[in-house]
């Protein structure tokens, strides 16, 4: 449906994306006892974790190799050692998940084999699960780091081999960058409402929920068990959420032979009765009640929302899979996309998005696109302030980071509780916009001209292999 | 990476007006103060961060990043600098290097044309342009480029040699000192000068405290020539080599810039800070002081004095209502050092306890000062997060001041913080901002919210429960005694 636009630019102006090492630093958080490292110049830490603070509004355990200047000429294996060596000791951490940035990928360094060397001379780090993936800041975005450190995860610490299930009850739950706490916590109850326990990689409604502890942790606490992830073959089955999950899955499928389903979206009446319906398929067990009035409850806020959504110009910028997920929601309310703006060209499923076109683009690209196409609501992260302000549009926060609303953890906008709270957030922003008529406002109305929608498509599972 | 950013590197760290190097023996001072990161110990920004942060507030001009998309991407528009006009700073353009311009080698290509687009569409007095880590290491002489598109376009491009693993956020600001005093400063004549003219170095109107101190500079006639850089245009500092005095913010930043002012320009230069009231009656009284002694008429003295008996009084007047709630609370103030001891004085003036301040940024001299300001100065280094929640937890402050990177240790501690740092969203400078530091305190230390949620849940407190009579089926037959 959509062209894919890539302009030709000498840079971005406003970015849009956030960079692929901070997307695999997000995902090792949500392990327990984790401390994401990153391979680099300390400055790229800084900046991850100050952004990272301000959007979950909580500490984080980010650290780097701190490469400087001689180590940038003479390679950076030292400071990967002796990073692993201190983190080791002074935080006695279950998992280090190491990213890469650009600085260590363009020297061409062989991190692999000097992590295999590493391994090998400190046996002390044995104690330690240590996973690398490679996540240079000049390929791809938010979501491909975060895609790529689930599969080093499930690599390296899934027990590999098909085997019989234990429990008959568990399923494998990776959800893609774009879900929130709020997001997993109802994942989870969906699950556990057919009687299946969910193992969820990662899981940063343990980790980044935003509870206080009893006692200090300088490591993440909550977050996927390192004894589950050994143990995610044993799953009757595995759903990825997101197009960039598919990696993922396919990773997790080939080494246990568990069978894998990729859903491309969860926002919305038909994408949450797709999960359902696989949830009863998986389980064997009938839809049960409480769902069915959650997916009532999504008529309805439908039904009330629909007429403030009609017909309204939407503007979304964000990453592919968060881009498709809010179009078709928004087309599904008869509204239009009258801009898409993403951040990488990495995702098959940007051809779908129910809009005509899909630039690869910054915010820049997005704003001056969305004043042309006169919208009357922008859909993006935070950084989208400027833009909307310029504009004098409102401005729906989604994504990552959004640092100036508070709370963003504990709003979902997946399966039919969290669709139908987003919903009635979108529809408040219009309601609220509405004035009392003037005279004035009669004398040259001009009326848009009307158009009829094309027929949405309704098929979304991503076939996977 | 290139020999002269090496050299230019050794030339900074051996920075003669910096005390701290001063105070070591001359073969340690040839290797500068670069203490080695450890990797895997928690570490702060970058070089060009701190490049960044000195020049960004800069806010006419275009700030146009080089390297690959995340030093700029994950650091835009995170910064509180306040501009009273022109935004073009807010702006965060990046050349977004991708994989196939670093292995072919087109950096130099790509970010001259990103320079040309970027004049043409924003047509800015001028575009300051950083390196970054990656084409610093692959040899991009953005040096070479900006000199090329400054004669071909006729706008000044100002190249910061500023990649990331040159250093640490510190040195960043210097190196924004050295490309303001090479390439702007002295390169445009102020349409007139007045006897009074002033800069302040160091200053980067976060949150606008710029204008808690301009009104008060105003008042005495004093004008301020350029602050650099907050709320600055780029004329104005290309201008500021006019100035009679500069004055130098709290830290030692600038100090580079400072001293290479007076070398070059014969500005004398001082340290003051306007944080806290004893601090900035003092600035104000050394700048008058200093203009006199270059001369501005005598009379600047004395009308000094009146403002600041005026503005004292309003201030501690407005002070007097808080003073109960903050009698005696006690402060762990940990700032990184560069803004301790005019903050610790500023808070003892108000009566409260300081009972941990940190300098593990500080210099010597920065040092030198708390311990004269402070009967019993608990100086202590960088704190691991797991002992300063201790501390918190333990009850052994009322408060933490600090940056945001530490607030969550705070809060987890069930404590009140405080953000003294670039993010804040308060402005404390002058009077009128220690004013508001002060309602600020007053309102976080008496916010019922603390006692709240220390209170541990009932049925923490087992023994208080006792089980709703039910009927005979009460189950557990607890309570039925
Ligand atoms: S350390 Fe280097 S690559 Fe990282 S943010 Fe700083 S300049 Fe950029």
């Amino acid at each position: 449906m959509a062209t894919l636009l890539q302009p030709k630019k000498n840079g971005s102006i406003n970015p849009l994306k956030s960079s692929a090492p901070l997307g695999a630093a997000l995902a090792y958080l949500g392990v327990d006892g984790a401390v994401p490292l990153f391979h680099g110049a300390q400055g790229c830490t800084s900046f991850a974790l100050t952004l990272a603070v301000r959007h979950f509004r909580e500490d984080m355990p980010m650290q780097t190799t701190a490469i400087a200047e001689v180590e940038t000429i003479l390679g950076g294996a030292d400071n990967l050692e002796e990073a692993l060596v201190n983190l080791q000791a002074r935080m006695n951490p279950k998992f280090i998940g190491i990213a890469s940035t650009a600085l260590i990928e363009t020297r061409g360094e062989d991190i692999t084999g000097d992590l295999l060397s590493i391994m090998q001379r400190r046996h002390e780090l044995a104690r330690t699960a240590i996973v690398y993936a490679s996540t240079p800041d000049y390929v791809g975005a938010l979501e491909d780091g975060w895609a790529k450190a689930v599969t080093a995860i499930i690599e390296g610490l899934v027990v590999p081999g098909e085997r019989r299930q234990k429990s008959l009850r568990q399923i494998n739950i990776l959800p893609g960058v774009h879900q929130t706490a709020a997001d997993i916590d109802q994942l989870r109850d969906m699950a556990a409402a057919f009687g299946l326990d969910a193992v969820v990689l990662p899981d940063l409604s343990g980790s980044l929920d935003g509870h206080v502890n009893a006692e200090f942790t300088p490591i993440t606490s909550g977050g996927t068990k390192l004894e589950d992830i050994a143990d995610m073959g044993e799953g009757l089955a595995t759903i990825a959420i997101g197009q960039h999950m598919t990696p993922a899955a396919e990773a997790l499928e080939g080494l246990t032979g568990v069978p894998s389903t990729v859903l491309a979206n969860l926002t919305g009446l038909a994408a949450t009765d797709e999960l359902v319906a696989l949830l009863s398929r998986i389980s064997g067990v009938a839809v049960p009640e409480s769902l069915k009035r959650r997916r009532s409850q999504l008529v309805d806020a439908m039904l009330d929302c629909h007429f403030y959504l009609g017909g309204k110009r939407i503007a979304i910028a964000a990453d592919p899979d968060l881009t498709y997920q809010l179009a078709v929601f928004f087309k599904s309310l008869g509204a239009e996309i009258v801009t898409a703006v993403t951040t990488t060209h990495h995702s098959a499923l940007l051809e779908r998005v129910p809009a005509k076109e899909v630039v690869v683009g910054d915010l820049m690209d997005f704003e001056e696109r969305a004043a042309a196409a006169q919208a009357d609501l922008l859909v993006t992260h935070s950084h989208g302030r400027q833009a909307a302000e310029r504009l004098g549009l409102p401005h729906l926060r989604v994504g990552f980071p959004i640092f100036d609303r508070l709370g963003v953890q504990h709003r979902s906008m997946i399966g039919y509780a969290g669709s139908r709270d987003f919903l009635y957030e979108v529809g408040n922003i219009f309601l609220s916009l509405i004035k009392e008529k003037k005279p004035e406002d009669f004398t040259s109305a001009e009326v848009p001209p009307f158009k009829v929608q094309e027929k949405r498509d309704v098929g979304q599972t991503l076939a996977i292999g | 990476m290139g020999e002269v950013l090496r050299s230019k590197t050794a030339e900074l760290f051996n920075e003669p007006g910096c005390a701290k190097n001063q105070a070591k023996s001359e073969k340690e001072r040839k290797k500068g103060c670069s203490k080695p990161l450890v990797p895997g110990a928690a570490a702060g920004g970058c070089a060009f961060d701190g490049a960044k942060i000195a020049l960004e507030p800069i806010v006419d001009v275009v700030h146009l990043t080089h390297g690959p998309s995340a030093c700029e991407g994950n650091s835009w528009d995170n910064r509180h600098a306040a501009t009273s006009g022109p935004s073009t700073y807010r702006l965060g353009l990046t050349t977004d290097l991708s994989e196939l311009d670093i292995v072919m080698g087109n950096g130099e290509k790509r970010l001259y044309r990103a320079i040309k687009d970027a004049i043409a569409r924003y047509d800015p007095p001028a575009v300051f342009v950083y390196q970054t880590c990656v084409p610093a290491m692959i040899g991009d002489d953005i040096e070479a480029v900006c000199r090329h598109a400054a004669e071909k376009t006729g706008t000044p491009c100002i190249p910061v040699l500023s990649a990331g693993f040159s250093g640490k956020k510190n040195f960043g600001n210097k190196l924004a000192g050295e490309a303001l005093f090479k390439h702007v400063i002295g390169t445009i004549e102020p349409e007139y000068t007045t006897p009074t003219d002033v800069n302040i170095l160091g200053e980067y109107n976060i949150v606008g405290e710029i204008w808690q101190i301009k009104p008060l500079l105003e008042k005495l006639g004093i004008r301020l020539l350029a602050n650099i850089t907050g709320d600055a245009r780029y004329r104005d500092i290309a201008g500021a080599h006019r100035a009679r005095v500069n004055m130098m913010m709290c830290s030692a930043a600038l100090i580079n810039l400072a001293r290479q002012m007076e070398e070059r320009w014969g500005i004398p230069y001082f340290e003051g800070s306007f944080y806290g009231i004893a601090d900035t009656s003092a600035a104000l009284r050394m700048l008058a002081r200093m203009l006199v002694e270059r001369g501005a008429p005598e009379d600047l003295l004395e009308r000094t004095e009146a403002l600041i008996t005026a503005e004292e009084a309003r201030a501690w007047a407005r002070i007097e209502p808080y003073r109960e709630i903050l009698k005696g609370k006690r402060v762990i103030l940990y700032t990184g050092g560069v803004k301790s001891w005019s903050i610790v004085s500023a808070l003892q003036e108000i009566g409260m306890k300081i009972v941990a301040t940190s300098v593990r940024k500080s210099t010597e001299g920065d040092k030198e000062r708390i311990k004269e300001i402070m009967d019993d100065p608990h100086m202590v280094g960088s704190v691991p997060a797991r002992e300063m929640y201790a501390r918190l937890a333990n009850d052994e402050a009322d408060i933490l001041l600090s940056g945001g990177k530490t607030q969550y240790v705070g809060l987890k501690a069930r404590r009140p913080w405080l953000d003294i740092n670039q993010e804040r969203n308060y402005a404390y400078a002058g009077y009128d901002g220690t004013v508001a530091l002060v309602a600020e305190l007053a309102k976080s230390l008496s916010n019922p919210v603390w006692e709240e949620i220390r209170r541990p849940a009932p049925w923490e407190i087992s023994a208080d429960i006792v089980p709703l009579d039910c009927g005979p089926q009460s189950r557990s037959g607890v309570g039925e005694a």
